[in-house]
């Protein structure tokens, strides 16, 4: 006897075995359905621009955290977003940043980037710098920015899933009309307390939209080898959780289906999972012995379904100059190169940040 | 100008490499992305990534070298509009010492900690525990069980603020497993008193993320056993945000539940993780004896910034005590209490231990030995002045605590004791746990595997030489 027995009186609620109306209701693809209507959402000329120059951004921004890890400014774990970053930018364009929530595990410095925090506090979180987002404390891994209601930044594979699901218990909570975007990987989704989350958000109509950022790979593990259903987006179903199949490599695809997912949550209907469909060009992290997939297989998403490359080509088409191009990409290039001096010259935390921030009050 | 390209480190402990293949030769145009060239060790293999745009230049370092060191300048990138022909290879760089300085290989890397960084620290700063506050003459005193004591706390908190609310295994309608819920349903409402799944990772998650999200849960584990599924929400979420934040991400949840050995349910419901918690940098972790510290603690938990690991104990909650009947009774967190005052010995210890070392105490009396009785209350800060100023009275100290006794609440204060203490000490510290097993269900093998008052006087007479 593991637990002390429950009460044996039933609950109020209709019989779940019994073919009711909600059965009938339940239609696992109704926002499949309404996403395949129209996949792409219509984004005006000025909103596609910002699309690229955000993406372009993190491209860039990764880069440069690549060539310092080389260099040594950079330790320990360092997970670049370079490939996804239609991603981040598609759902986060999406939000309502005075009232969402994000969380997100630990490749995360797109998801930063993609509020629009300053690209130098991020790079100083990642040399260990005192000027850092975390005072240096927190390092790739474990950035947060409560002010835009970022959570993180976690370590733990599917943590975040759980947070996130309190974090919609707040808004819920709090009646204030926000959702939480929780992203994990199709490694996290093999994880139980993802599925502990789910069961109970759909129980409770949490307002989360639960975002399987789909890069084929767990580590070295491609999703064949680690998950016995790789349609990530039917892992709902279990839940009563409607899924979406989504092209993760189309900043305006990934769009279209935040659009009709918030809509779904903020209606009052629960949660969503959304699959988003991606691809990492580089390593995990940083040591990474590119053994497990082929160079072609890289090239491949690179040559013909990279995010940025795509948006170039309907901004070249909409009447931008690729001179124009050009000198967006040299103004991220300064703002990034800025930022990576600016982590690389600031100070080390003081000494005695050691011992600050371990608990809030004093006892 | 023309860009340096240099060997990169790919590795925690990578030195050098091997230039395995050129991707891109001279004279070739380079896009940002392009994989100029793979890049070996024994235990990886990694493509080189172009950061800049511009023309291959000079390639320094020929294809199948080995033993390439980091930092090296392999070749040079010409920038728009400059010859390559005219790029001249830079001198022989230095080598960074420090680069590759683990010996095992990892995932991560160790960069830039330098091995005099780490021999001196800062004086960690010490704050001084507040007292309780003062019973006013002539306060009504109650008799009031433990578990009513963790009920009143509990509502009391949530009528001041709307922010707090409890969830749990069978904490509403049920009642609570062990009725320390009882009645908070009815006034509160299904809102603000959450039935939850048996999956306590899941909802230990939801608790802590909501109280990231500005909430104040109470989250309840059936008994502290069932936590170890969820320990990784106690640890590496709530206890570690903060530090981790710089300070940004507050995390006030209580998580709180009956902890150790009940009365014969084995040996995977009988556990004390006192010591489990108190070693965690991050953690509040309060574990009361009596109705009145177990109100007054439970009500500055629940108010407390900081995560919380509230431990009760199932043996204890119908016990009666006395409680001062006041408006607003709260207890200063970090401080522990001499329940009983005497002179020839300490006995220190906490929750259901504190009852077993007053009756020790008792018994002990009777034979001449005044024995000064410390409740910790808070096992995570401890009270370390209280216990070493008693031990400066007494020169003896005991400690009594329902637990295992290696890595313990008991291995910690004597290491107290040892560091600071040592020149008060007349006789070497003792302490007084379970006996080291798994805990047994047969009721004469659990009477033996638990410690009892008979435990504590024997070692009391020992440390006073009395026997």
């Amino acid at each position: 006897m593991a637990k002390t027995p429950a009460s044996a009186t039933k609950s109020a609620k209709s019989d779940p075995k019994q073919p009711s109306e909600s059965l009938a209701d339940f239609a696992l693809h109704s926002l499949q359905d309404e996403h395949e209507k129209q996949k792409r959402y219509d984004a005006s000329p000025e909103q596609m621009l910002a699309f690229y120059e955000q993406m372009l951004l993190i491209r860039r921004f990764e880069e440069r955290a690549g060539q310092l890890y080389g260099l040594g400014l950079i330790g320990g774990f360092c997970h670049l977003y370079i490939g996804q970053e239609a991603v981040a930018i598609g759902l986060q364009s999406a939000l309502d940043n005075d009232r969402d929530s994000v969380i997100t595990g630990y490749r995360d410095h797109g998801h930063m980037l993609a509020y629009g925090i300053d690209p130098k506090v991020i790079m100083a979180e990642l040399t260990g710098r005192q000027a850092g987002i975390s005072k240096g404390k927190g390092g790739s891994m474990h950035m947060f920015s409560t002010e835009h209601k970022f959570y993180g930044g976690h370590g733990i594979v599917g943590a975040q899933v759980a947070l996130g699901g309190g974090l919609a218990l707040a808004h819920q909570y709090n009646d204030d009309g926000g959702l939480c975007l929780a992203y994990f990987g199709d490694g996290a989704a093999n994880q139980g307390q993802v599925y502990e989350t789910m069961n109970m958000a759909s129980l409770w109509k949490l307002p989360i939209v639960f975002v399987v950022e789909n890069n084929q790979y767990a580590m070295g593990t491609a999703v064949g080898r680690s998950s016995a259903e790789t349609e990530f987006y039917r892992r709902g179903a279990a839940f009563r959780i409607p899924g979406m199949d989504v092209n993760g490599m189309d900043v305006l695809e990934v769009r279209g289906a935040a659009e009709i997912a918030f809509k779904h949550v903020r209606d009052g209907k629960g949660p969503v999972l959304i699959e988003c469909n991606t691809y990492r060009y580089r390593g995990h992290s940083m040591s990474d012995p590119a053994k497990y997939r082929t160079r072609e297989e890289v090239q491949d998403f690179r040559d013909t379904k990279d995010p940025i490359e795509a948006m170039k080509k309907i901004l070249l088409e909409n009447g931008k100059t690729e001179d124009d191009l050009k000198a967006i990409d040299k103004a991220i290039r300064t703002t990034v190169s800025e930022a990576a001096d600016f982590a690389e010259n600031s100070p080390e935390p003081e000494a005695a940040e050691l011992y600050t921030d371990v608990l809030v009050g004093e006892y | 100008m023309a860009i340096e390209l240099k060997m990169p480190a790919l590795s925690p402990t990578m030195e050098e490499g091997t230039l395995a293949k050129w991707l891109k030769q001279e004279g070739d145009s380079i896009e940002p992305g392009d994989i100029i060239a793979e890049i070996e060790t024994d235990k990886a293999t990694m493509e080189f990534e172009a950061i800049d745009e511009g023309t291959l230049g000079k390639i320094l370092i020929a294809e199948g070298t080995e033993n390439v060191a980091v930092g090296t300048v392999i070749a040079m990138l010409a920038g728009e509009g400059e010859d390559v022909s005219e790029i001249e290879a830079p001198a022989a760089p230095a080598r960074d010492a420090d680069a590759g300085k683990d010996e095992v290989a990892g995932e991560g890397k160790d960069v830039g900690r330098k091995d005099e960084d780490g021999s001196i620290t800062p004086d960690k700063p010490k704050s001084k525990p507040k007292s309780d506050p003062a019973v006013p003459h002539g306060t009504n005193m109650a008799t009031v069980s433990v578990r009513e004591a963790l009920r009143d706390a509990m509502a009391e908190e949530m009528r001041r603020d709307e922010r707090v609310f409890v969830m749990g295994e069978e904490v509403a309608q049920y009642q609570g497993a062990y009725k320390v819920t009882q009645g908070l349903l009815d006034e509160f409402g299904p809102k603000r008193v959450i039935d939850t799944p048996i999956t306590e990772y899941g909802f230990a998650g939801i608790g802590t993320g909501a109280a990231m999200g500005g909430l104040r849960p109470i989250v309840e584990f059936m008994t502290f056993n069932f936590a170890m599924q969820a320990i990784d929400h106690i640890v590496n979420s709530a206890a570690k945000t903060n530090y981790m934040s710089g300070g940004q991400m507050r995390c006030p949840v209580v998580f709180r539940g009956p902890n150790g050995a009940a009365s014969r349910v084995g040996a995977q419901h009988s556990q004390n993780y006192g010591p489990w918690y108190a070693s965690v940098p991050g953690l509040i972790v309060i574990a009361p004896y009596d109705s009145a510290d177990a109100k007054g603690l439970l009500k500055a938990a629940i108010r407390c910034e900081d995560p919380v690991v509230f431990l009760e104990n199932e043996l204890v909650y119908g016990k009666t005590f006395e409680l001062p009947e006041l408006d607003d009774h709260v207890l200063p967190i970090g401080r522990a209490r001499i329940v009983r005052e005497g002179s020839d010995v300490t006995i220190v210890s906490y929750s259901i231990g504190v009852g077993f070392s007053l009756e020790a105490a008792e018994k002990l009396a009777e034979e001449g030995i005044e024995a000064e009785v410390i409740d910790l209350r808070t096992l995570r800060p401890l009270d370390t002045a209280t216990i070493l100023e008693s031990l400066a009275k007494t020169n003896r100290l005991v400690i009594a605590e329902e637990g295992w006794p290696t890595c313990s609440i008991s291995s910690e204060v004597i290491a107290l004791c040892m560091e600071e203490g040592f020149d008060h000490l007349d006789a070497p510290v003792l302490r007084v746990c379970n006996e080291d097993v798994p805990l047994p269900y047969a009721a004469n093998l659990e009477k033996l595997a638990l410690i009892d008052a008979p435990r504590i006087v024997a070692a009391v007479k020992k440390v006073c030489y009395a026997e």
